[in-house]
């Protein structure tokens, strides 16, 4: 989904001054348009004022150079096409970031109607001025360049899971609901079309169904636009959303059928029965298309590894292709696209690094967000520039029409719809889908590439559809969200799946699977176990590199979470507040069972065990806490001093070769403490244990008195970089209170700095703090590692 | 097979109300049951171990003691059976109805609870949630093993953190309850996944085990 650029609003004097730039900008806008090609057109008139001939203009050119030499020449020609896409982006942009500094405005108003309304300005603007030359919404430009980043953006962050399982629902709403609005307005407009006071009588049945064909879609783009302001649960955005998309094969089948047949006469039933043929063509092609795309690139992305910077562009140029390939033979190449990014996302994701992903990701993001900008600015322009034909009748019949049939759609259909889902659909959840309909610029602009004798024909229905289009944005897209507010219809959930919850979705599919094979039938869960299972045996194993391929889902997922988490730690800094969604004092110990296991078991544990079991223990405890540690690390925290060793990326790789190395030296640490019989625990947990004890604050006092490092709250720490300090402070506090003896900090040490030759930066700065030959076993070990 | 449709529901015309399923779904679910048992009148846990399409589920053991688990069979005795009878069989698959049948069931995370619950005794420990997610990830070699543990560490930390928000260092999580375990249930609808949408049909494919 298009992510919002969103600025702070800055103090309040400071408003005016980038209103004041955005003006500028506008009037620069318009200049360059209006001036320049006047401009540019006097500088050629001049070269062929001479006459035709090459030798006068040579001659020209002669006489020309005689004079001085331009030292500043001015020639706007040569950049003009460059020059005048990217004002208009930079444009789109700078209205995008104004209107959050606008305090309440982005709230009340969908950003869709405030560009539209900015698009109207600078087109009223444009013709008060004159003779400019603003660039058409046009629809190879729309179809070609704008329209496809929005649906890959779509495509590619696809809720997967979701739509699968409302599939059947959104099929339904897709083609059938479309079908029925195409018919039904273009019929009951043809009616309207008869009556004599309309003057419309020339509108045969053919035109007036192409043009409820063209109306009757839903679009994307608009649907895009205010549904993600408002929130709403998953079901239904995916449902309307969902919709939007997989109705573009109908559009595009009931176009091009219609405009065949308005031109070339009657239409018999073969022609119907090659329409219906027709139709699963372009749908089930253009998916074929895009997943064969979306296979091939996957299995690029295998091979990646050693060009990571290239990784993104795999990505975008495949699916391009697609889309394009599609549009080639007339097939859907949205459903194309939408196919191509959802089928290589989930192989692409295990092959390609963090950073290629953050950067599809953004780019996707950005390149959606600036194409909506810019398609509703255009809009906007285009409804001032076009050529208008604006017949009453008409237009509030359209409009009319197009709600009615909405509504009776959804209606009708959730009532079929329900007899088949587990999940009924409720009068508000019908409600919400029936207002969500909206139309937008895919309307306009196949209005706009239709081909007609009758140019009068042409612009009525031009302006019909930008009265319905204006209507459902402006007037449907305002008030959805105090509709979806004043109904109470259920919100986003915001929390993030949990690893609970992964588990027993897991363990339920598994579950409903094997109980329709105890009942031998051979039901929808079995099809998707049998896919998933040759999903994992062999398309993995093609597409993924190296040892992901063989990760199960659920380990792959945890991994993930962990990661993530991580991430959120370093960023948040370990000074600042600990961004976990669970304040709680609950940790590892609590959970570990109470009851002593028997004695061989201790020993078990004890034992080095596999090094990754063992480091992921301690990154859990480190994690869990860091927040009782938090106020000793104030003190004693020089890490903050070196730089970020972490900033190379968080490769997953390079983490746990970290993690490895930290897990060898507390191995080696192990090796001098004595294990004290009565707990069962491992050390880690003992220590941990004793972390929380009350003790360890009162370690506080001392180290006021001591020159105390500033933490710096702003560089991102790694957690583990970090508790590696307070581990060797326990591990020393622990020994000390049981064996009673001076420390001396050098034999821990002395195995350590031996490890201390990695590569790692961050590995010499803990060996830094660990070799350090600490201070004389007392109360000085509270001390900062100052050398 | 005629002869037996009509001896089912006359044994025991009760069995609609307290199952929940239409007449026919019952004889449907007789006839696949008179497959599994090879027309005896109970089945063992080798009759439904022979299944083919059971072998790649990885927690198929654990599906199977749910059918033989007693607390299962809506009374409130624990233990498990050895061989079941069709009444049993039916009481078990009672707990996934058919998604239109009307059968509002709630609280049918019992039958999910009883599975990972393996001792009876009201809560699932660590070691029998390390279980269930050994089980899952038993198809995929040793990584699962290591992984299981870390995992299971994790989701314990997650529940006990949600439900028990603050434990002093010395306090001690036992292990989920079932207020607790449906609490995570909750988050995922369960109630309307745990539906099995085929009883209205024939299901048997004679022959076919």
């Amino acid at each position: 989904m298009p992510a919002r650029m969103s600025s702070r609003a800055p103090a309040g004097f400071c408003r005016s001054l980038p209103e004041l730039g955005l003006l500028l900008l506008l009037v620069f806008v318009l200049l360059q348009g209006s001036v320049f090609p006047h401009g540019a057109d006097a500088s050629a008139d001049t070269s062929h004022h001479g006459g035709d001939g090459c030798s006068s203009t040579h001659v020209k050119e002669i006489n020309r150079t005689k004079k001085a030499f331009p030292v500043l020449s001015f020639e706007y020609e040569h950049i003009k096409t460059p020059f005048e896409v990217s004002i208009w982006v930079l444009f789109a942009s700078l209205m995008k970031l104004g209107f959050h500094l606008v305090p309440r405005l982005s709230s009340i108003v969908p950003e869709s109607c405030l560009l539209i309304v900015v698009g109207l300005l600078v087109g009223g603007l444009s013709k008060l001025i004159g003779d400019t030359e603003l660039p058409k919404l046009d629809s190879k430009n729309f179809f070609l360049v704008l329209l496809p980043p929005i649906i890959l953006d779509a495509g590619y962050f696809l809720p997967i899971r979701p739509f699968m399982e409302n599939l059947g629902t959104i099929l339904m709403f897709a083609v059938v609901g479309t079908l029925w609005n195409a018919f039904f307005i273009g019929s009951l407009l043809f009616a309207v079309c008869q009556i004599p006071a309309a003057g419309l009588t020339h509108l045969g049945l053919l035109s007036c169904l192409l043009f409820g064909s063209i109306i009757s879609a839903v679009d994307p783009v608009a649907v895009l636009a205010v549904f993600e302001e408002i929130h709403i649960n998953e079901l239904l955005h995916i449902l309307v959303f969902g919709e939007s998309l997989l109705n573009d094969a109908v559009t595009v089948v009931l176009y091009h059928l219609f405009e065949e047949f308005s031109v070339f006469g009657p239409v018999t039933v073969l022609d119907g029965f090659l329409g219906v043929i027709s139709f699963l063509v372009v749908a089930l092609g253009g998916v074929l298309v895009g997943a064969i795309y979306g296979i091939v690139a996957a299995f690029t992305s295998r091979f990646t590894s050693h060009m990571r910077v290239i990784e993104p562009l795999f990505v975008f140029v495949y699916s391009y292709i697609a889309y394009l390939s599609a549009e080639l033979f007339h097939l859907s190449g949205i459903m194309a696209l939408i196919a191509c990014g959802a089928v290589m996302r989930p192989y692409v994701e295990a092959n390609i690094s963090h950073k290629s992903h953050t950067t599809i990701k953004y780019f996707l993001k950005m390149w959606s967000s600036v194409s909506e900008t810019l398609i509703f600015i255009l809009l906007g322009v285009a409804t001032v520039g076009g050529p208008h034909n604006w017949n009453w009748i008409f237009v509030t019949a359209t409009v009319f029409l197009c709600l009615v049939a909405r509504v009776m759609g959804v209606v009708g259909l959730t009532f079929i719809i329900n007899k088949f889902r587990i999940v009924k659909l409720t009068t508000k959840d019908q409600f919400i889908v029936a207002y969500g309909g909206l139309r937008g610029a895919i309307a306009f602009s196949l209005g706009f590439l239709l081909e007609h004798e009758d140019e009068d024909m042409k612009h009525i229905f031009l302006t019909a559809i930008i009265t319905v289009i204006f209507f459902t944005v402006f007037v449907q897209g305002m008030t959805i969200k105090p509709l979806v507010e004043l109904l109470a219809v259920k919100k986003k959930q915001e929390a993030k799946r949990s690893i609970n919850e992964e588990i027993h979705i897991q363990f339920l599919d598994h579950l409903l699977t094997g109980i329709e094979d105890i009942c031998g039938h051979y039901g929808h869960h079995h099809w998707k176990d049998k896919l998933n299972r040759f999903n994992r045996k062999y398309v993995k194993k093609c597409l993924i590199a190296g040892e992901r391929s063989k990760e199960p889902q659920l380990i792959a997922f945890y991994h993930k979470l962990e990661f993530k988490q991580a991430i959120q730690l370093v960023e948040s800094g370990a000074g600042g507040k600990l961004s976990s969604a669970l304040p709680s004092t609950v940790s590892i110990q609590n959970i570990q069972p109470k009851k002593p296991p028997p004695a061989p078991e201790t020993r078990e544990r004890v034992l080095p065990q596999l090094p990754k079991a063992r480091e992921e223990e301690i990154r859990k405890i480190l994690r869990s806490n860091l927040q009782r540690t938090r106020q000793r690390l104030r003190s004693y925290n020089r890490h903050t001093l070196v730089a970020d060793p972490f900033e190379d990326g968080f490769s997953d790789l390079l983490k746990k070769q970290k993690m490895f190395e930290l897990e060898k030296k507390i191995k080696e640490m192990n090796n001098y403490l004595s294990v004290p019989a009565a707990t069962s625990d491992s050390p880690t947990l003992r220590r941990a244990r004793l972390a929380s004890d009350p003790q360890s604050y009162n370690v506080k006092p001392d180290a006021d008195g001591v020159p105390t490092i500033q933490v710096e709250l702003a560089s991102p720490q790694s957690p583990d970089s970090v508790n590696i300090v307070n581990i060797v402070d326990e591990v020393k506090r622990d020994r000390e209170k049981d064996e009673d003896m001076g420390l001396t900090m050098k034999p821990p040490s002395a195995p350590s700095k031996q490890g201390a030759e990695e590569d790692a930066k961050d590995q010499q700065k803990l060996m830094r703090c660990l070799s350090d030959p600490g201070p004389s076993a007392d109360e000085g070990e509270d001390d900062p590692f100052l050398p | 097979m005629g002869g037996t449709q009509t001896r089912v529901t006359q044994l025991d015309p009760d069995l609609v109300e307290r199952t929940g399923f239409s007449p026919e779904q019952i004889n449907n679910l007789h006839k696949r049951f008179q497959q599994l048992s090879e027309n005896k009148e109970t089945i063992s846990r080798e009759s439904l171990n022979r299944i083919p399409a059971l072998a790649n589920n990885p927690i198929r053991s654990q599906i199977i003691e749910a059918f033989f688990d007693k607390r299962n069979q809506h009374g409130s005795e624990v233990g498990s059976l050895e061989e079941i009878t069709f009444e049993q069989f039916l009481m078990v698959m009672s707990h996934f109805p058919p998604p239109n049948s009307g059968n509002d069931r709630r609280g049918e995370g019992g039958v999910l609870f009883n599975m990972h619950d393996t001792n009876g005794d009201g809560t699932i420990t660590l070691a029998e949630y390390r279980k269930v997610v050994e089980e899952l990830l038993s198809k995929c070699g040793t990584i699962g093993q290591e992984a299981a543990k870390e995992i299971t560490d994790a989701a314990m930390l997650e529940v006990a953190s949600t439900n028990v928000p603050h434990m002093g260092p010395e306090d001690f999580y036992e292990g989920i309850t079932f207020e607790h375990f449906e609490q995570i249930l909750k988050g995922l609808e369960m109630e309307s996944r745990m539906h099995i949408r085929f009883l209205d049909t024939a299901t048997v494919h004679c022959g076919k085990s």
